[in-house]
């Protein structure tokens, strides 16, 4: 081992400075859109966490006569077609949403990247069935292989949740290979082979905190789509199930009543609406702050 | 470059096995029996067990799916068991509607993502930038099976300007044609002209920066026609070809947006065939696609590699 | 049983007895048949002479005229079933007022009028298009905006709109079938409940739930509420044992005379909006009496085999209906019937059943399903809950539209002015 390459694994860690993620942070600090993405996401996580103390009515106590009735000051945002409060079910649908979105994602993360670095960084044989099995589920358009899973599964959001997560894996398994392969020539991950790490000290200690961020951008904005997914396979009743409020079994029972109770469809339909505006918002936002050709 | 082609095409036939396995597996361990589906409300017992000999659903699994595989090879994707007919009847009757729903779908798509992106990229950084950003993002924001609803109840309840379902063929009539695939690629395309403009937006940043723009600037040329024709030539290379990756996204918008709009594509194929438990159906049209999204894919390839040629070897 | 003369197939044939007795022979034997079940009681067809056949049944059919006015009464020319063969479905040729043209498949299906029909001056019609459109919003949406002239099955909560809207008429009639709680019995491990075990439960589910309330929250009061498997009107309703009013206090007292205060009940439901809806309400009503109700939504595909298995405790279902009352009531109750997956089995209820069958005279046959009916309303296997109504929405222009309690639409006299 030459002196060269001993000072410059020093170099690595004497530059910590002014990281990279600092510098990301103060982009995405001057970019409006991203932040008000991000406040708007901050305030359906505090609706969702404090729904019992937020929410005026019990989100599934019907009321008779009460079926239907347009937005007044007993009820903000309407009632529904057996008599519940509708603001009560959309404060509560939050943290279904919210959940949809995060587990989904998490489970796609949790199978998509140790595949990808494992993947990627092996390379042979391993890599070539791997990638040949993640191919194939590309293949199938995602929502069709999200209804095949959730049909599969059986109609609850928990397996509405298992069925999107395992439909996203590929896209963070192909991602995190990629970066993987990227990666792998770079000078510091020489270095740190060069020193005797052994491989699985790179891959996470070297590697991975290296490449997490085009991952957290794709995690974000998979999130968005997850909350699609979820209200998509609950239109086709494959999702939460009633009495259960979810914003997208609401708008697949709201869909029926359009004309006569159009309320019951508009405020799931502008909450999704936020809540997905502000992921891909801060997704975006991400995305330009931490590629540094972009600044 | 042939030993590149050889090997991608080499790539092609291990993954659509994969693709066989996997849809094959998912839709014969779906609960429920198709023969007792479809025996009708009587559940005869009798034609129960008719249903069950004719479609071989009392072999086996490994043996089901030889079966299907050998009949694949030949050329026989197998009968949909609802509608009985041959599923490559059904998928060559579809094709052509979903075909053209995804076309008009795409025209939309780059018609609102390809300017927004090139307003994006050549205004970086200003109010126009984020405005146009978000009027993209909406599309991707917004459930297409809702902004489907509305859609319906505004132009054809409320200003009975537009059919409110239904597929009329451009050989029937070419104005109806177009009537009942407005508002279904719009729904469709708003969701693909994100990803659009996105696309178009990094390519074309990407490319404002190189020399050669910069060089045809110093030349002093006017700006507008050094955005167009120079810089927006180079970008649209990977714009379409990363359009041909997003046809999956298509195919998934078309489920949604076909079951609302009663369009009888191949989305709406599907998600029937697999509520009434037809293997066939979802098989063989699964199949069809993915072959379909491989063989896009492999295009989009050989496109890149034609215009970068550092990307082969 | 005479035929009328002077009718022909759509490809020219004459209609005779040898075309009645392929057609039945046809519907007997031909496998996979669905309508074997239905005129099981036919053994064989003699040809009398051209215009008369016999029917021979191995044992007295009271339901079998009934049965031949629906499918398995249709007849289809010789000669093009035996070229098509299996592919007659595809484009069948029959007698009717109008012949087949064309079916794309979830597009539409397309009949022109018949020339030589025999009734042809009560046909008004050149063409008519069916569209399958699954979604009731948008079917609505489509006859309001002019696209289609008659739709059926209007949503029960549409139809308050459909009332007020000048540009549409509306009509009704209540149909054939029923809509239950159907109790697994004994069928399998999951039968062993408090529910499926002491009747006294079963009841004070029956009183905890409000009919009428139910239909006016789920179907704006559209439909007809019911306790048994006819609906009240019809001939073979049991007057004497009206529609019981809701009464929690004495649900409560029941389950507290059957040490179940709370009992768990798991209510399986096809995931269909409105049965959805329905169960929900019933949950809640239920819950007042103490029952504690969690709904199991179910795809239709799966719940048809869990409901043979007995994977289920308690569901929510529902049964098209029959024009004769046997085909309501014998399938679902009788000892090992194809339908009666709840396992119910009463010999005493079986021979009144068997009865009932095989006697003519109406008054004879409500004697013995008056039997039936104290049987089953004690016992309460199913909890008889609500019968549908036919609702269709049709441009005023429409005229001369009968609608029969079968949902079957004969155009027979209808025209458009």
């Amino acid at each position: 081992m030459t002196t060269d390459t001993l000072e410059a694994a020093r170099e690595i860690t004497l530059v910590r400075g002014d990281s990279p993620w600092r510098q990301a942070w103060r982009r995405l600090g001057q970019r409006p859109a991203a932040l008000v993405g991000l406040a708007v996401i901050l305030f359906f996580v505090g609706i969702a966490l404090a729904a019992p103390l937020v929410s005026p009515y019990d989100p599934i106590a019907t009321d008779w006569l009460a079926v239907r009735k347009a937005p007044s000051l007993r009820h903000l945002f309407g009632t529904d077609e057996i008599g519940r409060d509708v603001l009560s079910r959309v404060i509560w649908g939050t943290r279904a949403s919210l959940l949809a979105g995060l587990v989904s994602v998490s489970i796609a993360l949790a199978l998509g990247m140790p595949l990808g670095l494992v993947s990627g960084y092996q390379g042979g044989i391993v890599d070539g069935v791997a990638m040949r099995m993640i191919d194939a589920m590309l293949a199938i358009p995602f929502l069709i292989l999200a209804i095949a899973l959730a049909a599969f599964l059986g109609p609850n959001l928990t397996n509405a949740m298992i069925a999107i997560g395992v439909s996203q894996m590929p896209v963070f398994a192909r991602l995190t290979r990629a970066q993987v392969l990227a990666a792998k020539h770079e000078d510091y991950v020489e270095a740190a082979r060069a020193l005797g790490n052994p491989d699985r000290r790179i891959l996470l200690r070297h590697i991975l905190p290296n490449i997490s961020a085009p991952i957290l951008v794709q995690a974000t904005l998979a999130i968005a789509a997850a909350i699609i997914a979820e209200a998509s396979l609950s239109f086709l009743g494959l999702g939460q199930q009633p009495p259960a409020p979810s914003w997208g079994s609401m708008l697949n029972t709201a869909k029926n009543f359009l004309s006569q109770a159009p309320w019951m469809a508009v405020w799931p339909g502008l909450a999704i609406f936020s809540l997905v505006l502000s992921f891909n918002l801060l997704g975006d936002g991400l995305r330009d702050a931490l590629d540094p050709r972009r600044g | 470059m042939t030993t590149f082609l050889a090997r991608r095409l080499a790539l092609v036939l291990p993954t659509l096995f994969f693709v066989s396995l996997l849809i094959f597996g998912l839709q014969q361990l779906l609960p429920g029996d198709p023969a007792l589906a479809l025996a009708g409300e009587d559940r005869d017992p009798s034609v129960v067990a008719y249903l069950q000999q004719k479609y071989h659903l009392d072999e086996p699994l490994p043996m089901r799916y030889l079966l299907w595989a050998r009949g694949v090879l030949a050329g026989d994707l197998g009968e949909s068991i609802r509608i009985k007919r041959p599923v490559l009847d059904l998928v060559v009757e579809k094709l052509p509607v979903t075909g053209e729903l995804a076309a008009f779908a795409i025209l939309i798509a780059l018609s609102i993502g390809v300017p927004m992106g090139v307003l994006s990229a050549v205004n970086h950084g200003t109010v126009v930038d984020y405005a146009a950003t978000m009027t993209a993002l909406w599309g991707l924001s917004i459930p297409n099976f809702w902004l489907g609803i509305l859609l319906i109840l505004l132009f054809s309840v409320t200003l009975g300007l537009l059919p409110a379902s239904g597929f009329v063929s451009r050989a029937e009539s070419l104005s109806h044609n177009l009537a009942t695939l407005a508002m279904p690629a719009f729904v469709l395309g708003n969701a693909i002209a994100a990803a659009m403009m996105r696309h178009t937006r990094s390519a074309m940043l990407g490319v404002l920066s190189a020399d050669y723009v910069r060089t045809a600037g110093a030349k002093g040329l006017d700006e507008t026609r050094v955005v167009l024709h120079h810089a927006l030539r180079n970008a649209l290379v990977p714009v379409i070809t990363l359009a041909a990756l997003d046809f999956g996204a298509l195919l998934s918008g078309a489920v949604l947006t076909e079951q609302v709009f009663t369009i009888p594509g191949f989305g709406k194929l599907i998600v029937d065939a697999v509520f009434n438990r037809d293997y066939a159906v979802v098989q063989g049209v699964v199949l069809c696609t993915a072959l379909a999204y491989i063989v896009l894919n492999l295009l989009a390839d050989i496109a890149y590699v034609l215009v970068n040629p550092r990307l082969r070897g | 049983m005479k035929l009328r003369r002077g009718v022909r197939f759509h490809d020219g044939e004459a209609f005779a007895a040898a075309a009645v007795k392929f057609s039945i022979e046809r519907h007997l034997n031909l496998p996979g048949s669905t309508r074997k079940a239905e005129i099981s009681a036919v053994t064989g067809v003699e040809i009398i002479d051209d215009y008369t056949v016999k029917l021979v049944l191995s044992a007295p059919s009271a339901s079998l005229l009934a049965q031949l006015t629906d499918r398995a009464g249709m007849i289809v020319s010789p000669k093009a079933a035996q070229v098509e063969g299996e592919n007659f479905a595809a484009h069948p040729v029959c007698a009717g007022p109008f012949k087949f043209v064309e079916r794309v498949a979830q597009d539409r299906i397309v009949l022109e009028r018949f020339s030589d029909y025999w009734n042809r001056d009560s046909i008004k019609f050149d063409r008519i298009s069916y569209l399958p459109i699954p979604d009731s919003t948008v079917r609505l949406a489509n006859v309001q905006s002019g696209g289609l002239d008659l739709i059926e099955r209007v949503a029960a909560t549409d139809v308050e709109g459909v009332r007020k809207d000048p540009g549409l008429k509306l009509t009704a009639i209540t149909g054939l079938g029923y809509s239950a709680i159907v109790i697994n019995i004994a069928n399998g491990e999951r039968s062993k409940t408090p529910l499926a075990q002491d009747v006294r439960v079963r009841q004070a589910l029956q009183l905890s739930i409000d009919r009428a309330a139910l239909n006016q929250v789920v179907f704006n009061g559209e439909f007809q509420p019911g306790n048994q498997w006819e609906p009240p009107g019809n001939p073979y309703y049991v007057k004497e044992l009206p529609i019981p009013p809701r009464d929690v206090s004495q649900a409560r007292q029941l389950l507290a005379e059957a040490k179940q205060p709370n009992p768990t009940v798991e209510l399986m439901i096809p995931n269909t909006p409105e049965l959805l809806q329905a169960g929900q309400v019933i949950q809640a009503m239920a819950q007042e009496a103490g029952f504690r109700v969690t709904i199991k939504a179910t795809e239709s595909a799966s719940l048809i085999q869990l409901a043979t298995k007995g994977e289920y405790q308690a569901r929510l279902g529902g049964w098209s209906g029959r024009t004769d009352p046997d085909g309501n009531i014998y399938n679902f109750v009788a000892c090992n019937a194809p339908l009666n997956d709840l396992h119910y089995c009463n010999p005493e209820v079986d021979r009144e059943l068997d009865a009932a069958r095989t006697v003519e005279d109406p008054a004879e046959r409500l004697a013995h399903y008056r039997r039936v009916a104290q049987q089953i309303l004690q016992d309460l296997p199913l909890i008889y809950l609500w019968h549908n109504k036919w609702l269709w929405a049709a441009t005023p222009k429409l005229a001369g539209f009968t609608p029969y309690p079968d949902g079957l639409i004969r155009p027979q006299g209808m025209r458009l002015e």
